[in-house]
């Protein structure tokens, strides 16, 4: 899988202090496939993703995007492989000082150089992919709901056209109803590009909307890896805890102050 | 006890711990030493800080000479850093050039040597009013927003979105921000050089009985190049010191508006301290030869 994967982690390791966050992950991602990590708060979703995105260094370990090695690599060899790729933020990351199209244009005007008029015009047709319309295009985003940043986030995430798409917690903080549309925006994104993406989350609907394929974190190992198709009927104990959301179980999660 | 953390430690106490470190059990009470691990820890992460605000500083100019330039951002933040500080600037140079002709009357009086009044005051304003105050003024009204600025950005991952959007946030955040306050603390100062000079004629004119014409040529008589450019001179150091402060202690805020918040304390007293600092090595530059 490894050789052919748009994503490949091999034993990666990161630690913050004492705290080992990662011990030991591996994960492949395939071209037009759709992963999910899923897993409770503290056990390493986020570091992971932040590991393949290069805005942590792990210490130990292998991370392959397009088969390129990105530990260890050098600004531009990460430069490239960011042109690629379009992330989605937890809290969407708009940035306030900027009017919503030009947060959407942004990667076509400062990445590629794109002329603003064009970019604005490509910026109007991506905020239309996710349902909104060119009146929010002058609009700051902090007067956006919080439903509506995400779906600027994600339309400034498909601007590019990227490979790879990655999705951090994409439905948490908003209503179940507008996590529900963000989850058929991703899908039909990620499906008009042809792109490959890896979401985090601990929202099992949205995983099961989303994901081709599960791996689940926990104390900063995949402990189960499967088809969405088979977490029901998975035979591992962490998994179908976490799954049905019962506080008894194998879990060690952080409840002895209930 | 941990002898670092202080305090005393009772004799049954150290009896207990003799036997694993070999302590002499000597007295009653032991008062350890609990100054000495602080102030080590304190002076230790002090040269730590000087360290990482120098890579800092290495970092930023690095990047200033080094392409992409982002030409709209430095006009952007000339805008917001120089001309959105002029009217602050106005104020605190007026006032102060009118308290400067005042207080220099009232002593030079004592000895009728009341004529030298304008002439203390132009170069008393050009030399160091002028660019101490409005410096003083710019790193409490700029280097504050700047902190708070980029440490919100830092905090709801902004910087992070920056850098997926193949962004350097160091050029395209810090550079604009330090190059504008390189180049507008400067023009500043002249502006409030100026007006400290027309606030001391204002006083002498019209409070101290001056003659107009006598007070303008007192100004100018003994006037030098140096004055005016040694007071530039600093303003270009006080930008650059303001703006990177302010730049690198958002840059590196952590733990939600807690964090932010004390960034920009941060980034006001370290960039008010090294105002001073700097003014003194400066000024011993230019004049001690």
């Amino acid at each position: 899988m490894s050789d052919t994967a748009k994503i490949s982690l091999r034993d990666v390791h990161k630690s913050f202090g004492p705290k080992k966050v990662l011990q030991g992950i591996n994960l492949d991602v395939g071209p037009g496939e759709s992963v999910a990590i899923i897993g409770g708060s503290g056990t390493g979703k986020s570091v992971t993703l932040k590991c393949v995105l290069g805005l942590l260094v792990p210490e130990q370990g292998s991370i392959k995007v397009n088969g390129t090695e990105m530990v260890g690599a050098s600004r531009s060899t990460r430069e490239e492989m960011l042109a690629h790729t379009g992330m989605l933020f937890q809290g969407a990351a708009l940035f306030d000082s900027l009017p919503v199209w030009e947060n959407v244009a942004f990667g076509l005007i400062e990445g590629r150089g794109m002329k603003r008029k064009q970019a604005r015009d490509i910026a109007i047709a991506r905020l239309a992919d996710v349902g909104l319309g060119a009146e929010v295009a002058n609009m700051s985003p902090a007067s956006l709901s919080g439903g509506m940043q995400k779906r600027v986030g994600l339309a400034r995430a498909i601007a590019t056209e990227p490979e790879i798409l990655f999705f951090d917690e994409p439905t948490t903080g908003i209503d179940p109803i507008m996590g529900d549309v963000i989850n058929d925006l991703i899908v039909k994104c990620t499906r008009e590009l042809g792109a490959c993406a890896m979401t985090i989350t601990h929202d099992m609907a949205s995983a099961r909307k989303i994901a081709d394929r599960v791996a689940m974190l926990y104390q900063g190992k995949i402990i189960w890896d499967g088809p969405v198709s088979e977490i029901d009927n998975a035979d591992n104990p962490y998994l179908q805890q976490f799954v049905s959301g019962d506080i008894e179980g194998p879990l060690d999660l952080d409840l002895k102050h209930l | 006890m941990d002898i670092a953390t202080g305090g005393s430690i009772q004799k049954a106490d150290l009896n207990k711990s003799a036997n694993a470190t070999d302590w002499p059990a000597t007295g009653e009470i032991i008062i350890p030493m609990p100054i000495f691990a602080p102030v080590g820890r304190m002076f230790l992460a002090f040269l730590a800080l000087v360290g990482r605000v120098t890579v800092f500083a290495g970092r930023t100019v690095g990047h200033m000479v080094t392409p992409p330039f982002y030409f709209r951002l430095i006009f952007k933040q000339m805008r917001e850093i120089g001309y959105f500080s002029l009217p602050v600037v106005a104020m605190t140079t007026l006032f102060a050039g009118m308290v400067l002709a005042l207080q220099s009357y009232s002593g030079f009086s004592r000895f009728s040597a009341e004529s030298a009044v304008a002439t203390v005051v132009v170069i008393s304003m050009t030399r160091e009013l002028g660019p101490v105050l409005a410096g003083l003024m710019v790193a409490g009204r700029v280097g504050a927003a700047i902190a708070a600025e980029i440490g919100t950005m830092r905090v709801t991952e902004q910087i992070d979105a920056l850098v997926t959007l193949s962004t350097n946030p160091f050029k395209y955040l810090v550079v604009p921000r330090v190059v504008a306050g390189l180049v507008t603390l400067p023009m500043l100062v002249l502006i409030g050089d100026i007006i400290g000079v027309l606030g001391g004629y204002l006083v002498g004119v019209n409070k101290l009985g001056f003659n107009e014409g006598s007070y303008i040529r007192n100004t100018f008589q003994y006037l030098e190049q140096l004055d005016v450019i040694s007071g530039l001179v600093k303003a270009a150091v006080f930008g650059f010191l303001i703006t990177l402060m302010g730049c690198y202690h958002g840059y590196h805020s952590r733990g939600g508006a807690q964090g932010v918040g004390q960034a920009t304390t941060n980034a006001v007293v370290s960039s008010s301290i090294l105002i001073l600092i700097s003014n003194y090595i400066v000024t011993e530059l230019f004049f001690t030869r």
